[in-house]
Order: C-alpha cells, then sequence, then structure tokens
C-alpha cells in the first residue's frame, strides 16, 4: 500500500513515498544475496588451494624409519662420516656387486662425484641403510607414539628420523633410481633453459604480431580471419601443440633443433629432442595467450596520446615505440607471466617432444637432452614405492618456487615500468 | 625541406586555403563545399552548432582525419601554395609544420620537461642539453606556464591541474616551431581565469604563428580573434560554410539572416 504524498505523481509509474523505500530495500537485498555468493565462490577458491598446499606439505615432510642390514663398524673402523672420498669409493669397490657398481659409475662416474653423494651412496648400498617407513607430516606431529610402537614391532633394529624430503642435497643431487638419494638438479636446470627459450621466442614473436595487428593491419576479412584464428589457438589442447611441436621442431627442423646445423653433434643428444624443442613448442603453446593480452592492453592505450604523438609530428612507429609499448607494457607484461606460468607446468607437450625422464647430466645448452620438473613429478607419481611420493611432493614444492620467483621478478618489472611512467 | 614534394614557405596571404573541400566519414558526407582562406599571423576563429563539422575542418588542415579509418577528403587544401593532400605530401611534415592543440589537454604520463623535449626529439633534434633546456623554458615561458613549474619540471605532466595542463600542450606545440597552431577547443575544460590566460597567449603567438581556433564561446571568438568563420548543418546534415569575415563585420553587420540569429543566441 502506497499512500500518495502531496508532491508524488502516481500517473508517471515512479513508485513514491513507502513504495519507494520498500524497492529500494528489496534491491539492496539483492545485492547482499549476490555479494554472499561472491564471497562464497573466493572462499571455495581459497580453500582448495589451501587444502593442495596442505597436501604437498604433509607429504614433503615427516619421520622416516630407517634400517641397516650390514653393521657400518664392520666394513671401516671409523664412523662412514669420517672418511675421504678415495677410501669411499674404496669401500664401494669391494662391497658392491660389479652389476650396481658399473650401473652407478654409467649414472655418473663416481671420481666426479664429491664426498657426501658418495656417503649416501655407502649408506643406501653398502650398509644398505634402507627407508623401510616414512609417514607424512601430520601423523608424524598427531600420532607419534604409534609410530614408534609400530616401528618397534616390525623392523625392531630401525631408527626413526625426522626427514625433510626438501633439502640442499635434494635440490643439487641428479637424477637417481634410489629415491632418497634422488634430487631435481636435472630437472630444475631443464626447466629453466625451455622456460629461457620459450619466453625469447614467444614474447617478441607474441608482441610484435600484436603490434602489427592493432596498429598496421587493416579490418580486412583475411585480417579478421586470422584474429578470430588466434582466439581459437588459445583454446587448443596442449598436446596438440606437443604433436605439432614434434612434427615441426624434432622432425622436421632437427638439423636445427640438435644443433648439427651448427656442428654441435652430441652422440647422446637424442636427434632433435632437446631443450631448444621444448621452448620452441612451448613458445607456440603460449603465443597466441600472449597476442591476445598484448592486443588487449596495446587497444587500451588512450586514443588521445596517439592523437598527441601524431599531432607533434611524429611517424607511426615512433608514436608506437615512445608511447603505445610503454602505456600498453604493464598489460602485456602481465598475460606474459600467466602463460609462462602455464608454460612452466605443462606436461603433455613435453613427453610428446620426447623429453628424457632420466638423466643424470645437466643440461648445458639448447641442443642438450633433458628433463623438466613437471615430467619428473610425473615420472615419480607413477611409481609405487612411497618414498618416490614424498620427492615427488617436495619436487612439486620447487616447482612452485621456481613459479614464484619468476612471477615476482615480473611483477617487480611491471611497477618499475608503471611508475617510471607516471613520472 | 624543399624536396620536390615538399611544401616551400611563401610570402603569400593567405597560409591556408581550402578549395571546395568535402569530408567523408565513410559514406557520410561530414562537411561540404568548403572554401575558406585563413590568414597569416591572424586568429581564425570557427563557430557553429555542435556536430557542423568544426573539427572536422580542422583536422583537415593537418590531415589528422587520416587517423579515422573511415575518413576521406576530397579537393584539395594549399598550404603555402601547395596542396596538403598531393600524393607527393607526407603528412608527417605537414604535421611537423601545422601544430595542434587538442579539446582535452592531453599530456604525455611524463614528465613536464619530457613532454617538451618529446616533440623536437622525434624531430631530429641536433642541439646540446643546454640547447633543450633553454628550449623547454622558452615554450613554458611562450604558454605562461614557466613560473607555476619551473621548480618541478621532474614532475609528472600529469600532476598539473587541467589549465595547467592544456598550457603545458600548447607548449609541447609551441616546441617544435610550427606555422601554423590549430587549436579545438582549447578552453572547453578551463575557469574562466585560464580561459583568459590562454587568450593573451593566443594574442602574444599571433605575431608569429598563425592561429585557427574552434570555439563554442562566443565573446571568446569575437574578442580574441581577427577574423571568423560561421558553420552550420545543412539539410543533407552535411556542415557548410555559413558566412566567413572580419570578426568585428561578422558580429556586428552580418550578411547572412542565419549568422545572426545563431550569434545573437536564437537557436543552435
Ligand atoms: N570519427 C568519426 N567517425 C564518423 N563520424 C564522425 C567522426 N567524427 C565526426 N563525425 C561526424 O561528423 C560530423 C561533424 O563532426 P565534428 O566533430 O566535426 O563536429 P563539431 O562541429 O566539431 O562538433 P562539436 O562542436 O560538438 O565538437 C558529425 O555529424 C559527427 O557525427
Ligand atoms: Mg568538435
Amino acid at each position: 500500500m502506497s499512500s500518495v504524498s502531496q508532491t508524488g505523481n502516481t500517473s508517471s509509474g515512479m513508485p513514491t513515498d513507502e513504495a519507494m523505500h520498500r524497492n529500494i530495500a528489496q534491491r539492496r537485498q539483492r545485492g547482499r544475496i549476490w555479494q554472499g555468493v561472491l564471497f562464497a565462490s573466493t572462499t571455495i577458491g581459497m580453500l582448495v588451494l589451501v587444502i593442495l598446499l596442505a597436501t604437498i606439505i604433509n607429504e614433503s615432510f615427516g619421520l622416516i624409519a630407517v634400517q641397516s642390514t650390514v653393521d657400518p663398524a664392520t666394513i671401516a673402523d671409523r664412523p662412514l662420516e669420517e672418511l675421504s672420498k678415495e677410501e669411499l669409493i674404496v669401500i664401494l669397490e669391494d662391497n658392491l656387486k660389479r652389476r650396481v657398481y658399473q650401473r652407478l659409475e654409467r649414472e655418473q662416474p663416481l671420481a666426479e662425484r664429491d664426498q657426501a653423494a658418495l656417503l649416501e651412496i655407502v649408506r643406501v648400498e653398502v650398509v644398505q641403510e634402507e627407508v623401510v617407513g616414512s609417514w607424512p607430516l601430520n601423523e608424524t606431529l598427531f600420532n607419534r607414539a604409534a609410530i614408534e610402537a609400530e616401528v618397534a614391532e616390525e623392523f625392531p633394529r630401525a631408527e626413526i628420523q625426522f626427514r625433510s624430503w626438501i633439502n640442499p642435497d635434494f635440490l643439487t643431487n641428479p637424477m637417481s633410481s634410489v629415491p632418497a638419494l634422488a634430487g631435481v638438479r636435472t630437472a630444475l636446470l631443464g626447466t629453466l633453459w625451455m622456460i629461457g627459450i620459450t619466453i625469447l621466442f614467444a614474447f617478441p614473436i607474441g608482441v610484435g604480431a600484436a603490434i602489427y595487428l592493432e596498429e598496421y593491419a587493416t579490418d580486412t576479412w583475411y585480417n579478421r580471419i586470422i584474429q578470430t584464428n588466434i582466439a581459437n589457438l588459445a583454446g587448443v589442447p596442449s598436446i596438440i601443440y606437443g604433436m605439432l611441436g614434434l612434427a615441426i621442431f624434432v622432425r622436421a627442423f632437427e638439423p636445427l633443433t640438435s644443433g648439427t646445423l651448427f656442428g654441435l653433434t652430441d652422440p647422446t643428444t637424442a636427434n632433435g629432442r632437446t631443450i631448444l624443442s621444448a621452448g620452441l613448442t612451448m613458445g607456440l603453446l603460449i603465443l597466441p595467450v600472449i597476442i591476445i593480452a598484448a592486443q588487449e592492453s596495446i587497444r587500451a592505450v588512450p586514443n588521445s596520446l596517439r592523437q598527441a604523438s601524431y599531432g607533434l609530428g611524429a611517424t607511426k612507429w615512433q608514436t608506437i615505440w615512445n608511447h603505445v609499448l610503454p602505456g600498453a607494457m604493464p598489460g602485456i607484461l602481465t598475460g606474459t607471466i600467466l602463460s609462462v606460468s602455464r608454460a612452466i607446468g605443462e606436461t603433455a607437450p613435453l613427453i610428446v617432444v620426447g623429453a628424457s625422464t632420466f638423466i643424470v647430466t645437466d643440461p648445458d645448452g639448447p641442443f642438450s637432452k633433458f628433463t623438466a620438473l613437471p615430467i619428473q613429478i610425473y615420472n615419480w607419481t607413477a611409481r609405487p614405492q612411497d618414498q618416490f611420493r614424498d620427492i615427488a611432493a617436495a619436487a612439486i614444492i620447487v616447482l612452485l618456487i621456481v613459479l614464484l620467483t619468476l612471477n615476482a621478478i615480473a611483477v617487480l618489472l611491471r611497477d618499475y615500468i608503471r611508475k617510471r611512467r607516471s613520472i | 625541406m624543399t624536396t620536390n614534394g615538399g611544401i616551400s614557405p611563401q610570402d603569400a596571404k593567405y597560409a591556408l586555403e581550402t578549395r571546395d573541400m568535402h569530408v567523408y566519414y565513410g559514406s557520410f558526407r561530414a562537411v561540404k563545399h568548403i572554401n575558406l582562406n585563413v590568414e597569416r599571423q591572424k586568429i581564425t576563429a570557427l563557430i557553429g552548432p555542435s556536430g557542423c563539422g568544426k573539427s572536422t575542418v580542422l583536422r583537415s588542415f593537418n590531415r589528422m582525419n587520416e587517423l579515422v579509418p573511415s575518413a576521406r577528403v576530397e579537393g584539395k587544401v594549399f598550404f603555402h601554395g601547395k596542396n596538403l593532400y598531393d600524393s607527393n605530401v607526407d603528412p608527417v611534415e605537414v604535421r611537423r609544420r601545422i601544430g595542434m592543440v587538442f579539446q582535452k589537454p592531453n599530456p604525455f604520463p611524463k614528465s613536464i620537461y619530457d613532454n617538451i623535449a618529446f616533440g623536437p626529439r622525434i624531430n631530429g633534434w641536433q642541439g646540446t642539453k643546454a640547447d633543450m633546456d633553454n628550449l623547454v623554458e622558452q615554450s613554458l615561458r611562450a604558454s605562461v606556464l614557466w613560473d607555476e613549474v619551473k621548480d618541478k619540471l621532474k614532475e609528472s605532466g600529469l600532476s598539473l591541474s587541467g589549465g595547467q595542463q592544456q598550457r603545458l600542450c600548447i607548449a609541447r606545440a609551441l616546441a617544435i616551431e610550427p606555422e601554423v597552431i590549430l587549436m579545438d577547443e582549447p578552453c572547453s575544460a578551463l575557469d574562466p581565469i585560464s580561459t583568459l590566460k590562454i587568450e593573451e597567449l593566443m594574442f602574444e603567438l599571433r605575431r608569429q604563428y598563425t592561429i585557427v581556433i574552434v570555439t563554442h564561446n562566443m565573446q571568446q571568438a569575437s574578442r580574441a580573434s581577427d577574423n571568423t568563420a560561421f558553420f552550420l548543418m545543412d539539410n543533407d546534415r552535411a556542415g557548410t560554410l555559413v558566412e566567413y569575415g572580419p570578426t568585428e563585420q561578422l558580429f556586428t553587420n552580418p550578411q547572412d539572416k542565419r549568422t545572426e540569429d545563431y550569434i545573437s543566441g536564437r537557436f543552435g
């Protein structure tokens, strides 16, 4: 029931007085419901993220039970830690089966390893310190008594230790078939090399194409087709890019990607399956996203700036270089950050392009064989032993740290450009 | 600048002359049959109701219409006797010699100093740092902004007030030493005091430059210009030049009934 005020005009259809108040209250109510829905979405997103992180951290730290089959006192007269590199090699020669010794030698010659690495091998292979059980962080913290009871019953000679699977050795050790010895050095370097090539390839080409499409291309039917295709390419599944990379970079451009063209043939490189191929494939994968992001931010540069520049007798290129690009750069960098983050985590294209799953030599250039962090993680999670799952979790943390570091660098760069432009 | 295709200076009475000029946006004809002679070292005001094509005519003087993909100019615009729309005339040279100040202040997001130094730099400036400092100061003095900004040349051009920004844009246009300055409603965003400052500035500049100004402000046109051109939209919605003559005459003794109606505020 709306009472009509003296000034109120009922014939116009606009609610007045009480009806108006009710209407306003209703509209506010609707707004509050939406606010609740939006808050819920944010909370769900955050919750998933927290659970993800908690799971990874849970797996990466925890108790392990170590048991040695051979008493260290029977193979050396001093504690193992005090032995020199040479003494450790002698112990390995004396105690290891030929086959095992040769395998280790093949992975990386023993003489080239340092004392700490050799000590680990003696522990694992000779003393056969074996990790007979491992427990995640939550059980470690809340269920220690039960773990101790279990170990005491099943492995009376075993010793319980706290282990952080992510540790300096894990970062600096190469691959190994023994989880306790395995590290991510080769995979980490592989990822960094690959991302470097990806950025060098995709950033200039992507930004260049965006400038062309926005500033030079006229609105013709074929340019519109190109535009539509770029938008569609951004949605193509990554494995397709892997197949494309396999066909183009690994096969067709093999002389280039394997380095034979530059006389750099390395007999161990598996033909075109090099870091270069992987980096270029990833570059193709993120190219459409970079182009679209760059186009958006170029479009967002106000036209009045372009006019001001042209009005002073600037050429098209001077206008683009001095005003359009600097204005668009923060947005272009944001798009690049997002797409590079995606490339770091991609696994499927790398498998198709032929990343190695087991190599111990560091990649030393674009023409090396390589492995990358996601491949390593994928590989480890597929193994049956519990400890591989623990190091997979640790490798995920390394991957996340790499991601965060790269993002932080890009954000700092972006803010630096923003600040420089506002003076 | 005296290549075959270039425009060579001449001591003619008129800086700009249009001959039967039409401007189209796509298939829409925005202005038609424009014949307008702009006198050298005088202030010419373009007046008329909104949408009648004043900005369009102004932009055709330095080929800024070309930035609109659909725009097309027919007819001729002579600058020192040379048709600006000849195929061998470079629009970059045209804009280098015919500067422009826009309706909305549009300083670059750079320091005040760099805003002014940009024009000379991109046009092949050869002088020293001291020369540039000097040029910046001269330009800012000419646009009556120097005293307000001399202590903060390194601060952003965007940190200035609207009126100061507009004077910065004028200083920026002066720094490349053009022969003609086109101004599209330079005072529309300004308070009366800034407006007066800019008008004084225009009188000052008239000694050296030819100025064409679009304005909606009748007082401004009558007190600050030598010649006035009055535009009106025709029945086919294309703008035409109704009357053109010395400002004094046009305002006191208009020849056309429509001009009289407009300046006395009866329509438009
Ligand atoms: N970029 C453009 N694309 C299409 N049509 C345009 C464009 N710019 C102007 N026009 C049209 O041309 C006609 C003249 O416009 P113009 O901007 O020259 O008018 P004006 O006299 O400057 O008006 P105002 O006083 O409001 O600034 C108008 O009908 C306008 O719709
Ligand atoms: Mg206008």
